[in-house]
């Protein structure tokens, strides 16, 4: 039976709701805004909040003079990229620790958790040295790798807690049938599978995308995904509030839209399967 | 149940993942730890160096043995107590706003409301806020002294105008942080929440329960994991915040250890300090990792 909700209540509490909702999302709502201003409309105060010139020459100029671009499609290389070299590496790894679990397979994956607590800056100075001394500074390929290292426990983690809900009386059945291990793996698992790994490829796109402590050290031009090139207006030249928010509104678009649509991979993603 | 065929099969599918994650947890830490005890700086060759030492890849003329006098220099640093200090102090406030903020929202959003998805959307967004977005959208669109959003509100207050970073550096970024990590807390509660019995809470009613009560017995007690969750794991993140005290310059004042790593390193060419900086940063996260993988360790096994 459904519980009868006082409508005083009810319209007391979506207020309130609506109104932390707001607050919380307007420096976004602010920064979409501002983008479509003027750059002497987007310092006026008091400031202007729909009726103002609407106008879209803040995304030209943006890419115009800083190329947007161009880091935009570093962020998609890198961000598929990493993501694809690990689901190659995690499917199997997971898959092996779901269905054949043997004494160590908890040892194991806990291990694998704890290396994404090692400190970034743990690790900062020699990767710098070995990425100069491979000329791998400012290359697509390295920041990759390190983009699919720092997230191959979260996949593996990932995979393993959606594999593991799968039913492995289908897979003996399958095996009585007489199907190889490859086959099992192809027409059974694969199709069980493709849900979870849809899940896992969306959180590691989204980790991928907005990663800003490598992607800051280890770049500067040539593979600088996004989070560099907002980055570099860290420096103002004259007025630059409404070039900001057009780059940054292009910056987070995307992943503010994945995002969205992965909320609930994020919760098991991000707390290793502890709350689902 | 596995057969021996399976078993191998197995250990050849797990070999490239703990391979590539070995490597790459002890070759770097492994580095950090011999840097940090020789003298090495990336523009300052030494000629007592020139004894080359062992381990040597590049840079040899620029390195010699310095025993612990790099732990000695950062250590005894004022940068490194502010450093520490400003990093112990992001975390506790962010984590003391993001709980408390969280869970009062996810109480919120778990009643009976119009546009309850809509609501959680808009409340979730900032998570995925590019840092660097976030850090410069604050500082200057939200936080600027004369043309900042909240100048504006607090002008039109009578309060007069707060000029976030250059006054109140470490605020302001506690802030910032809090607003990026305060949805991460609210979507886990919310979920937890969620998941609650319904049959429990209608038996708790029938029972004539009192909100409070019912709160204090049945709610809190639910959301002790989750809570837990959310602040080893944020523990963990926060530790290393960076971009957002990097892009707003204020790693001078308001620097956390990452930071001050990074200034040693990247910035002095200092490598010998800044490993042993980065090797304390690990010690230091193994503290918190050491609580986490206990609680994550023991919820594998139910």
């Amino acid at each position: 039976m459904a519980r009868a909700v006082p409508l005083r209540r009810k319209l007391i509490f979506t207020g309130l709701a609506w109104g932390c909702g707001f607050v919380i999302f307007f420096p976004i709502l602010w920064t979409i805004l501002t983008s479509f201003k003027t750059e002497g409309e987007a310092v006026a105060i008091p400031p202007t909040f729909l009726f103002f010139d609407w106008t879209l020459e803040n995304y030209g100029v943006v890419q115009e003079r800083s190329d947007y671009l161009k880091f935009a499609s570093n962020s998609v290389i890198l961000a598929l990229g990493s993501t694809l070299i690990g689901l190659l590496i995690a499917v199997p790894a997971a898959w092996a620790m779901a269905f054949a679990p043997g004494r160590r397979t908890k040892d194991l994956l806990m291990w694998m958790l704890s290396t994404k607590m090692m400190p970034p800056v743990g690790a900062l100075i020699p990767l710098y040295l070995i990425f100069r001394d491979l000329k791998l500074l400012d290359s697509h390929i390295g920041i990759i790798m390190v983009l699919m290292l720092l997230n191959l426990p979260i996949i593996i983690w990932m995979l393993y807690t959606y594999f593991r809900e799968i039913p492995g009386e289908i897979l003996e059945a399958s095996r009585m049938d007489g199907a190889s291990i490859g086959k099992e793996l192809i027409y059974v698992l694969a199709p069980m599978a493709v849900p979870g790994i849809a899940s896992t490829v969306l959180l590691n796109i989204i980790l991928a995308w907005n990663e800003a402590f490598w992607t800051l050290t280890l770049t500067t031009r040539n593979a600088a995904p996004l989070t560099q090139f907002i980055a570099s207006y860290s420096s103002p030249e004259g007025l630059f509030w409404a070039k900001l928010s057009a780059a940054s509104t292009m910056a987070i678009a995307p992943i503010l839209v994945l995002g969205w649509f992965a909320q609930k991979q994020l919760v098991r993603g991000l707390t290793f399967g502890a709350v689902k | 149940m596995a057969t021996q065929q399976t078993r191998s099969i197995g250990r050849i599918a797990v070999a490239p993942s703990v391979l590539a994650l070995f490597l790459w947890m002890i070759v770097p830490l492994a580095m950090t730890v011999w840097f940090s005890f020789l003298r090495y700086n990336l523009l300052d060759p030494n000629p007592a160096c020139s004894l080359m030492t062992p381990g040597a890849l590049l840079d040899a003329a620029n390195r010699c043995m310095a025993g612990a006098a790099n732990y000695y220099y950062f250590l005894t640093d004022p940068a490194f107590f502010k450093a520490m200090r400003n990093s112990l102090l992001l975390v506790f406030w962010v984590l003391v706003i993001s709980v408390a903020g969280g869970t009062l929202l996810a109480l919120l959003l778990d009643q009976a409301i119009y546009g309850r998805n809509a609501v959680r959307l808009m409340v979730i967004a900032p998570f995925f806020v590019m840092p660097t977005v976030s850090a410069l959208v604050w500082k200057n669109m939200m936080m600027h002294p004369v043309q900042g959003f909240l100048a504006w509100i607090t002008k039109s207050l009578g309060l007069g105008a707060i000029d976030w970073f250059a006054h109140y550096p470490m605020t302001a970024i506690v802030i910032m942080v809090s607003w990026q990590w305060m949805p991460f807390a609210t979507l886990i509660i919310l979920t937890a929440l969620q998941s609650f019995d319904e049959e429990q809470k209608e038996a708790a009613q029938m029972d004539g329960a009192p909100p409070l009560s019912f709160f204090w017995y049945m709610i809190v007690p639910h959301l002790a994991r989750p809570v837990t969750v959310v602040i080893l794991i944020e523990t963990i993140f926060l530790l290393n915040i960076f971009a957002e005290i990097y892009v707003t310059g204020s790693g001078g004042r308001a620097g956390n250890l990452p930071f001050l790593v990074y200034h040693y390193g990247l910035l002095s060419n200092d490598i010998g300090g800044a490993s042993a900086g980065g090797v304390i940063a690990v010690i230091l996260a193994n503290i918190a990792a050491f609580f986490l993988m206990r609680m994550i360790g023991k919820n594998l096994e139910a």
